[in-house]
Formats: C-alpha cells, structure tokens, sequence
C-alpha cells in the first residue's frame, strides 16, 4: 500500500518536472530574434544599447587585456550610446560550455568562435543571420570571399571573421640545425619531409621528426588538411557521397605508414591530440607538424617555446588549404540593435588596419609579439598591403622565418571544411589511428570503411 | 524514536503533526540532500529523458521527434564497438577490479602489524583527483620513457603499446580503473571482514584450516552480502566508464575504447546532438536500472 503511494508520488513528481522542462524547452525565441524572420521594428537611430562580447584577453594576459578595455574605452568614447560588456574566459570556447552556455541563456551577443565550429553553430541555427546589417562594418565588403565563405550558408552571413590562415608546415629550426638539415631551406615536398623526419629522429631516444594527430576526432581534421593540400576532397561537390577514398587520400595514409614504420621517425606513442603536440613542441623534442603560424604563437605563450626555435613553411606540394582561423558570431536571440552595435564593434577592434588588433605599433610598444602572418583577412586588396606594411614595420618576431610560408601560401586556395565535419572526422580518426599504431594496417581497407560509413552518415541527412 | 503506523496515523489525525514536528531536524537535514539531488540527479535525468524524444538547438522551440534520435543512434557504425567495449570493460573491471580490492582485504585482514598504514596507502589513490590519477597513468603508459615498459625492460620483456595496441588498449584503462577505485573497495571488505567473529577463525586454526580454506569456508561466505552488493555497485560504475577514454585515449585506436558513455559525450559536444546524446543515455540507463533494481532487491533482503 505505501509502496504503491510512494510509486504514485514519484510519477506525479516527475511528471510535474516533465511539465516544467517542457514549459521550459517550449519558450519561444523573443520576436527581435533576425534569425527568425528579421521583422522585428529596430530601436529608434541612436538608442542605448548594451551588447555581451566573448574573448576578453584573460588577467592572466595583462597587456592584451589592458589594450582590448583601452580599446572598449575609446570604442563607447565614439560611440556613446553603446555598452560593452566584456567577457573573458581561455581558451574562448569550448565545445562543452558552448552548449551549455547557449542552454543556459548565458552566451554572449557577440561570441567568439573556431572556423571549425562556425559551419555546425549555423547549421543548428545557434546564430543569426547578421545580413541585413553588414553596413555597418564597412571593411567587411572587403574581406576574401573564400574567407568570408566559412560563415556564409545559403546566401546569408553568419558571422566576421577575426584571423584567417593557410594551413602550412610547422617546423622546429634548431632541431633542423641540430640534425644537420638547413633551417633556412625547410622541406618542400613530401619526400624530403620524410627525409629531414628521419634524420631528426635519429637525433636520439626521444626525439620525433613529425607528429601527427590520431584520436578525439584531430586525426580526421588533420587528414582533411592533409588531403586538401595534396588537392583531394573529403566529400563530393554536391556534399552527398565521400570522396576521400582517392589517390590523394591513399597517398596521406601511405606517407604516414612509411614515416611510422619503414622510417620510426614518428615516435612510438600515438594517439595524440593537440595539446599532446604543442607539448612535444614547446619541449623542443619535435621536429615537425601540420600546423600554421598561430601554432608556434601558441607553442610561445602556453608551451614554453621560444619565438626563435621556430618556423613555418607551406605544406609541401600544396595546391589549396583548410581554412583556419577564428571570428564571431551572434547569438541568435540578439535584437537588430545589438547586432548593429556588435558589427560596429568588430569593424572598430578587428577589421580597421592600423587600430584594435591591427595596431602593430601599440603590439610592439607593449613588448607583445609582433610580425606573424596570422591575419589574411584582405588577400590583395587595399587594406590587406597597410596591414602587411605596418606588419613587416613593426615586427618584432623572426618574419624571416615565416617567410616560407607567405610566399608558399600565396597561390594556394582556401578549402571550406565538409558538412558534419566533426562526425567525418570521428570515422577519419580510425584510419589515422591504424596506420599510426598498427604496423599490417590496410590502407585499402581502412578508407573503403570510413567511405562506407561517411555515405552512410550523408545519405541520413 | 518511535515511529507511527500508517494505521496509527489514520486513527490519530493529530499524530502525523507531532511525527513531523518530533523529527523536524531530521527533515532539515535531508532537505540539503534532497535538493542537491533533485537539481544535479533526478531533473537532469527527467530533462535527458524529454531530450531523447526531441531536437534541440537551445535557441528556437523544441521539435517532438519521436524515435528518430534511437533510429540514428542505432545506425552508428561505433554504436555497437562502444555496447561491445563497454561491456568487456565491465567484465574485466570486475576480474580485476573486483577480485584485487577482496585479496588486498583478505591479505590486509590477516597483517598483524603495520595495518593503519598500509590502509593508508591503499587508499591514497582515491584522494587523487581522478583526473590527475589518469593522466598520471598516461605518463606511466608511454611506450618509450614510461614506467611500465621501463619496469618490463629491467626484467627482460619487451616494450608494449598499452594505450596504443587495439588489443592492450580496453585491458590498460581497466587497470587505470582498478587502481582508482582499489581504496574504497579494499575499506569497504575490510569492514566486512571485520565483522566475521573471530571465533570462526580461531575454531578453523585449531582444525588446521590453511589461508585458503579459511577464506573459502568463512571469510566468503561470511561476506556473502556484501560481496553481491559491491558486485552491483561495480557493474553500474563501470559501465559508465568515461574519464579514461576520454583522457587517455580519446576513444582510439580504431575505436577500440569507445565507450556507451564516451559516444554519448560525442554526441552531445562534438557533433551538437543532444537528442542522440540523450537517446544513448536512456539505453544506458535502462540497462543500469536493471542491475539496480537487483542491487535494491539484495540489499533489502539483505536487512
């Protein structure tokens, strides 16, 4: 009897808490929401605005982040009737929080996101369509289309991008030194990648002359970057069958398989993820990786690495590249004047050469490092040559040891990331995973697989 | 404390009024707990429920989709390779991670010096955050400077891939697991052990039962109950294995330690599937309830 009231109980409880959720869950989006229509009447010219913006430098950053409130400062100084609030967090995003974040109500107007990210966030409609209002950023007409692309979907604009890069060839100079290869004249083909690689690793125990991610789904990202650059695809133009069991693809397997195994020049422990080789670079044991200049920055300022051990070169034989880099996007509950207001921003922080993130002069008087080729927004267009003059003038970092890189990557094309991307590049983690830690792996085997289970996973929808 | 039929109550309407007022500080007491339970235990679990049967996007108003989410699940190529791991994770956590924390019990039991402190270092490794105890492994993993293959190479066996091999890969997370959790497990029979008079033993010796009989004919027996209880409980912990795929080998190689709760987290934070996540934590669940309901059965009779 008391059970059964106990069993009663509980089903009203949780049917009172299925309720709430539900009435929760069922909340409409407010009207203002563009996304939805992007009918709702603006505010009038002028009205106070306030707008939440993402990637405040941490404290743990002091100069970076006195200049981002110096800027907010001058930015409401010119535009009064705007408020900033600014919210800092490192790293800026994370899958987990993002999520939550946006369950909870808590993300930012303005938020910061990875390109890797941007397709997925407006495939699941988690920002606005920012369209309408892009007058109001007007260097934004200026970008690179192939750049501008990674946040376009159907026609319409989802978001400003904040650096933009080539993928290209990381590589550790005085390892190349120490193992009697030029620094100077890093390698520009697969071939003498496999070479340098060898040579690197008989340096001794510990050393690995290229690493390469294979778990938590960066060994299929990487695999992307890598066929790409060897001009192959992961899917098909219409995005509906895979397209990575090609020659090219066989020809990335192939070159890892030689280096593991013929070569040992990879090291014996695998599976690694990123952190994983910012590490071994930043400990000065790795000689080389796919990566681009945003690598060593990291390697510098989180892995004790040292701005000169460091360079980058194109990825060899490169025809196009994975586009890489990071921007914002707009929550998509943001009103028409937030949206504004954030766009205004961005043009004021990150788009307008000689000021925000492109005050080079400010970077260099702060001590923070100045001259990595992090920031083709602008391709060949006017505002890209001032931002590469004030650059170059007020470089305080080896450019010379980027400069492999900006003139390999100059005729390379950028490559969109494919749909669905992180489930492709879970499935592409299982050939990356067997060739690095299983000696009889067959290649041919393992891509028919993936390209099995991809087709599946694009004829679902 | 004298406690009130229901019964007693009926004939009594003032009776309930003095139970509760006699027991109020109990009642506050629990409050803390019940509500800690209800915000981060049974509404997650009602709102994961309705998310097995929805899309969601946070944003815009949820969509009812039926059994779509379990359709797309269940087509997963890694949904299988994480049912399958997940299971022999279990099966080998409960060969080793079951049996070591008994003998260690049972070897503890019989010490009669220096008890306290090898109880102490038994359980130290429960006071490491499980983070740390992972990652820790992860250094003695490595298959060129790591502890275990240095310690195999001192005794003439070559290096293994632990992390790295298909095959030692599932085998060497359920060790990270088992040193985890030895502490508890090892406390736990030591109490049980304990509890055996020690008459039994006394009687055995006389009898001239060795360490083993001893052990099959009363310290198991003895711990009967208990031992079934940590059976279950071992069941329902492992088979939420997470933290260890997720830190050591991020479900490689070749999907090797994809876990039931590894791939929910996949869907959930990589691909922005909250319905799939959701839907893979209700089978999860379903299956757990099984083995609980039983776990609630014995410890019942058990009292």
């Amino acid at each position: 009897m008391q059970s059964r009231k106990i069993a009663t109980l509980l089903a009203v409880a949780g049917l009172t808490l299925a309720a709430a959720a539900c009435g929760t869950e069922d909340t409409p989006a407010p009207a203002a929401n563009p996304s939805a229509g992007g009918s709702a009447p603006a505010a009038a010219e002028n009205a106070p605005v306030t707008i939440s913006v993402g990637c405040q430098p941490p404290k743990t950053n002091p100069k970076e982040r006195a200049q981002w409130d110096a800027d907010v400062t001058a930015f409401q100084a010119k535009f009064p009737y705007i408020t900033i609030e600014s919210k800092d967090a490192f790293p800026c995003i994370v899958p987990e929080t993002f999520q939550a974040k946006l369950a909870g109500g808590q993300m930012e107007d303005l938020f910061y996101v990875y390109y890797t990210d941007a397709a997925r966030i407006i495939g699941a409609g988690q920002a606005a369509d920012i369209t309408p209002y892009l007058s109001e950023a007007p260097h934004f007409a200026e970008i690179r289309p192939d750049v501008k692309g990674v946040f376009e979907s159907g026609g319409k604009t989802y978001g400003v991008p904040r650096t933009n890069y080539a993928t290209g060839l990381v590589y550790n100079r005085a390892l190349f030194t120490q193992a009697g290869l030029n620094p100077d004249m890093p390698p520009k083909t697969w071939a003498e990648v496999q070479d340098a690689a060898k040579k690197i690793a008989g340096l001794g125990n510990g050393y690995v002359g290229f690493g390469e991610y294979s778990a938590g789904n960066t060994g299929g990202w990487h695999f992307t970057s890598s066929i790409y650059a060897r001009g192959g695809a992961i899917v098909s133009e219409d995005g509906k069958m895979a397209a990575f069991n090609s020659e090219q693809g066989k020809a990335v397997l192939e070159n890892l398989r030689k280096m593991r195994w013929d070569d040992n020049s990879m090291g014996t422990k695998q599976l690694h993820r990123w952190e994983d080789l910012m590490r071994m670079m930043g400990s000065g044991k790795l000689g080389m990786m796919i990566g681009a200049p945003d690598v060593v920055q990291a390697v510098n300022n989180d892995f004790k690495g040292k701005f000169e051990d460091y360079g980058v070169t194109a990825l060899p034989e490169s025809t196009q590249s994975l586009s890489g880099g990071d921007g914002y996007m707009f929550n998509a509950k943001a009103t028409p004047d937030q949206i504004k207001a954030g766009l205004k921003w961005l043009e004021f922080k990150f788009l307008t050469p000689g000021q925000g993130q492109f005050d080079y002069a400010r970077n260099k008087a702060d001590g923070l490092p100045t001259g990595l080729p992090l920031t083709d927004l602008y391709g060949s267009a006017a505002p890209g040559a001032q931002i590469q003059t004030d650059r170059e003038t007020n470089a305080n970092v080896p450019t010379e040891h980027f400069a492999p890189y900006v003139e390999g990557t100059k005729s390379v094309t950028f490559k969109l990331e494919p749909p669905k991307a992180q489930e492709i590049y879970a499935i592409l983690d299982t050939p990356m995973s067997a060739v690095l830690t299983r000696q009889d792996a067959n290649i041919d085997e393992l891509l028919a697989d993936a390209e099995e289970k991809v087709n599946k996973l694009l004829a679902a929808g | 404390m004298t406690t009130l039929s229901a019964k007693d109550r009926r004939q009594h309407p003032g009776a309930l009024r003095r139970s509760v007022s006699r027991n109020l500080t109990a009642y506050g007491f629990l409050s803390g707990a019940l509500i800690c339970f209800a915000f981060f235990s049974w509404i997650p679990m009602v709102r994961e429920f309705i998310l097995s049967f929805q899309k969601t996007n946070f944003v815009n108003s949820t969509e009812w989709v039926g059994l779509e989410n379990f359709r797309t699940v269940l087509d997963d190529p890694a949904f299988i390779s994480a049912w399958v791991n997940t299971a022999i994770f279990t099966l080998l956590a409960l060969v080793f991670g079951y049996i070591v924390p008994f003998v260690f019990a049972v070897v503890l039991n019989e010490l009669r010096h220096a008890q306290g402190y090898l109880r102490l270092i038994v359980y130290l490794p429960v006071m490491l955050p499980p983070a740390v105890a992972v990652l820790l492994f992860k250094w003695f993993y490595d298959p060129g400077a790591g502890l275990f293959n240095q310690a195999l190479g001192v005794v003439g066996i070559p290096p293994l891939s632990w992390l790295d091999s298909t095959t030692t890969a599932l085998p060497s997370l359920v060790i990270v697991s088992t040193w985890m959790n030895l502490g508890t497990g090892t406390l736990i029979y030591l109490a049980a052990l304990q509890s055996i008079p020690s008459e039994l033993y006394e009687a055995a010796e006389l009898d001239g039962a060795g360490l083993f009989k001893r052990v099959w004919h009363i310290t198991i027996p003895q711990t009967r109950l208990i031992l079934l209880v940590m059976l279950l409980l071992q069941i329902v912990a492992t088979m939420q294995v997470f933290i260890e795929p997720f830190l050591l080998t991020g479900g490689g190689p070749e999907n090797a330690t994809v876990t039931v709760a590894y791939l929910m987290y996949q869907y959930a934070f990589s691909f922005g599937n909250f319905g799939g996540g959701g839907a893979l934590g209700l089978m999860l669940m379903l299956v757990l309830i099984v083995f609980s309901a039983f776990y609630l059965r014995v410890s019942r009779d058990r009292t």
